[in-house]
């Protein structure tokens, strides 16, 4: 596998970027626990006033719910045993607040057994209670939505960046896990219609997941979940609006797993699948504790890190460069790619030439050439009212295509951000 | 936690396919390049003379601006050789020095810089500064008088200005791969028709321009052409030799195709290549002027943003 993809001699042909393909047959991945502590990123909101429920000292146990503030739904997992060291702020990207819980591992694991009431009589709410943090982060909040009515489930198999090949490692090997996930989603939310993606042609031995099978298109981005609406359920995505308002709902095969793992065993699942992606290209698929600091992967596997190298959490495409190793492993991270200073892409402030190369990329035929000058000269609403901005599904190929450089992703995505935000404060002055 | 390792942080996505302004630049340059030869071997150290100035003058034009603007120094990136260079092979190889850096002045600081530099210049510069040009010194880019010292082993005769003045008769006696072969006079490097062709297919193929607008304006001009022979096969030639004389071939492969002054869609770059052969046999044969492609070439220029809105429907726009 090439370190970068290069554009092809004919540059003419739109290039076709595969998806990741796993052998039929898959290794058992290692397992990495953490070494001294786990860091745990709690949902933060704005409102709260709660009194807090954990503090610095508190022992907890692993499996133990842990929510912060008595008014707020959110909370985490406790993936190790010890005492909580600190509790600070952390800001992810664009904003998103957290507050980092820190776990120092003591030497005796405890296991917490408060779950294991749930599991005998399968409930919305009970799997609500426990089961958001699980590893690929079910999005089990949205059918106790009353804006949101779900009639359809769709579990993508595929992993929707390249090189990445966690969800179909799970699909391959846990395909157990899976059909017990599919029951108790089935149980728990009454909904009957459950689409499963996977990658390519061969859709043989699903039969008895009682699950409607379709496969996905394998170059990039097909599996991008508004492209799986359009191409695989032919529903097309009002520019705006997400896949939930049309009433189908989005797991990753690992959470479908983790769910149908927790009910079988009565212990919520701790571990994440990842694929470790090195700076040669080369893929690993590891199983890690969730809150487990990076540093700790690597040093298990002799990655070396140096001075201005990234460390992304996702795939090339679509991931998120995180600034530290000690930096944890999250319910969602599929994948964590650790690339060289000398290859990685950087971006200019270069002028867009107006080549078109990045609208003949465009997946969803977006003007891209003229959005930018929009989204560079800050002009959010025009952007979305006349260059389709919401119609943007995120694939980065704009940017990997760009003569000039331009970070056109990074501009769509401020440009969702600032709009969203503009939105917001309107709606709390009103 | 000194030891601490700084990472640097970027946006997704961390994989770039390589391509460079620079490299569209350089490969422009390639691909002219057996057009500009050619011009070399038979109009001799004259015409590499006004090339070299050329070339030299936009580049040096383009620091002045970058220097005065206060503004980084985009000479490396290339598009200023590229207009120096295209801007030469359009003149008669005995173009005086002054009017070559005039030109090249137009180009740069009119044509491109004063717009915003590269990718908002609306016109294509070098289209530009030809124009003005064959506006101010009509003398300059009349190639017959330009040229008329030179001893060459065939005709040093302006087809293009013989198909006006005298119609078919005017060219009867061209042979047509001859033309294609670059015997004949004109512009330094626009004369070499198989050069050309090969320097755009290259260009078409490594993905550096668009073959919608390069065939749809070949198409334009032979259809229109073949329209006017039909009707009056005397006074207007054959679609033949209009494809292979004056700037047809540079204009379609070379200027009409300018990434900022061109559209990106696919059914508008049809329509502007089109139109813009069509213009050029218009202004040929009904109009004032010698050559038509320069001009042609800023009306379509005009249109593009225009043109620009037939644009495919965005997924789930919402209208």
């Amino acid at each position: 596998m090439l370190p970068m993809l290069q554009k092809s001699f004919f540059g003419w042909i739109r290039p076709r970027i595969e998806y990741e393909i796993l052998p039929a047959r898959l290794p058992e991945p290692d397992h990495i626990a953490a070494s001294k502590t786990v860091r745990l990123y709690h949902p933060k909101s704005d409102k709260k006033n709660g009194s807090p429920l954990f503090r610095v000292g508190d022992k907890v146990n692993t499996g133990q719910k842990i929510s912060l503030f008595t008014d707020d739904p959110a909370y985490v997992i406790a993936t190790a045993t010890g005492r909580i060291t600190s509790i600070s702020p952390f800001t992810g990207d664009f904003g998103k607040s957290y507050l980092a819980v820190t776990i120092n591992i003591a030497e005796t694991e405890v296991l917490d057994n408060e779950f294991e009431a749930v599991i005998q009589n399968p409930t919305l709410e009970g799997a609500l209670d426990f089961l958001a943090f699980v590893p690929g982060k079910p999005p089990l909040s949205i059918f106790s939505d009353p804006q949101h009515d779900i009639k359809t489930i769709v579990i993508n198999g595929v992993d929707n960046d390249l090189l990445v090949g966690t969800n179909q490692y799970i699909i391959k090997s846990k395909l157990n896990a899976v059909k017990r996930g599919i029951q108790i989603l089935k149980a728990i939310t009454g909904i009957e219609n459950i689409v499963l993606t996977v990658a390519g042609e061969s859709l043989q031995g699903y039969g008895h997941l009682g699950v409607e099978v379709k496969s996905v298109d394998t170059a990039y981005p097909s599996a991008i979940p508004r492209l799986i609406m359009k191409n695989v359920l032919g529903q097309i995505v009002p520019a705006g609006q997400r896949c939930e308002d049309l009433g189908v709902c989005f797991f990753s095969a690992e959470a479908v797993a983790a769910i149908g793992a927790a009910f079988d065993n009565g212990r919520i699942p701790i571990t994440k699948a990842i694929t470790l992606i090195k700076k040669d290209g080369s893929q690993k698929l590891i199983n890690a504790t969730i809150g487990t600091p990076i540093e700790d992967i690597f040093a298990t596997y002799g990655v070396t890190v140096n001075e201005k190298d990234r460390i992304i959490f996702g795939g090339p495409m679509r991931g998120s460069a995180v600034y530290s190793l000690e930096h944890p492993v999250q319910p969602d991270t599929d994948a964590i790619m650790v690339l060289d200073q000398s290859q990685a892409a950087y971006a200019s402030d270069y002028p867009c030439i107006n080549c078109g190369e990045c609208a003949r990329t465009c997946p969803v035929k977006i003007q891209v050439n003229l959005l930018v000058r929009f989204l560079e000269a800050g002009q959010y609403e025009e952007a979305a009212d006349y260059y389709d901005l919401y119609s943007c599904v995120e694939c980065g190929l704009c940017s990997f295509v760009c003569v000039s450089k331009i970070p056109i992703f990074q501009y769509i995505k401020l440009g969702k951000y600032e709009l969203e935000r503009a939105k917001t404060a309107e709606g709390s002055n009103a | 936690m000194l030891e601490k390792k700084k990472l640097i942080v970027s946006h997704a996505p961390f994989w770039h396919s390589g391509s460079r302004v620079t490299e569209r630049s350089y490969h422009t340059i390639f691909a002219a390049l057996p057009g500009v030869l050619l011009g070399f071997y038979y109009f001799r150290m004259p015409a590499i003379g006004v090339v070299c100035l050329s070339v030299a003058t936009a580049i040096l034009w383009e620091l002045v601006i970058n220097l005065v603007s206060r503004r980084p120094i985009t000479i490396g990136d290339g598009n200023a050789a590229v207009i120096g260079l295209l801007f030469g092979m359009l003149l008669p190889a005995t173009m005086p020095w002054w009017a070559v850096i005039t030109g090249t002045f137009i180009a740069i600081v009119v044509g491109k810089q004063i717009f915003g530099g590269i990718g908002s210049n609306a016109f294509n510069p070098v289209a530009l500064a030809v124009a003005i040009m064959m506006v101010s010194w009509k003398d300059l880019f009349d190639f017959d008088g330009m040229l008329l010292n030179y001893d060459l082993d065939f005709a040093t005769v302006y087809p293009i200005a013989a198909a006006k003045y005298f119609g078919t008769e005017g060219v009867i006696s061209f042979n047509l791969w001859d033309l294609f072969m670059g015997r004949q006079i004109g512009g330094i490097g626009a004369t070499f028709g198989l050069g050309l062709v090969v320097g755009g297919v290259y260009l078409i193929l490594r993905g550096f321009i668009r073959w919608e607008i390069s065939l749809s304006f070949l198409a334009g001009v032979y259809i229109t052409a073949f329209v006017f022979h039909l009707f009056d096969p005397i006074r207007f030639i054959s679609p033949a030799y209009q494809l292979l004389t004056g700037y047809t071939l540079i204009g379609a492969f070379f200027l009409a195709t300018e990434d900022s002054s061109s559209p990106v869609n696919v059914i508008p770059m049809l329509i502007y290549g089109a139109a813009g052969g069509v213009m050029t046999v218009l202004i040929r044969n009904a109009g004032a002027y010698v050559d038509g492609v320069i001009l042609a070439i800023l009306v379509i220029n005009l249109i593009h943003p225009l043109l620009d809105k037939i644009r495919p429907k965005a997924l789930g726009k919402v209208v």
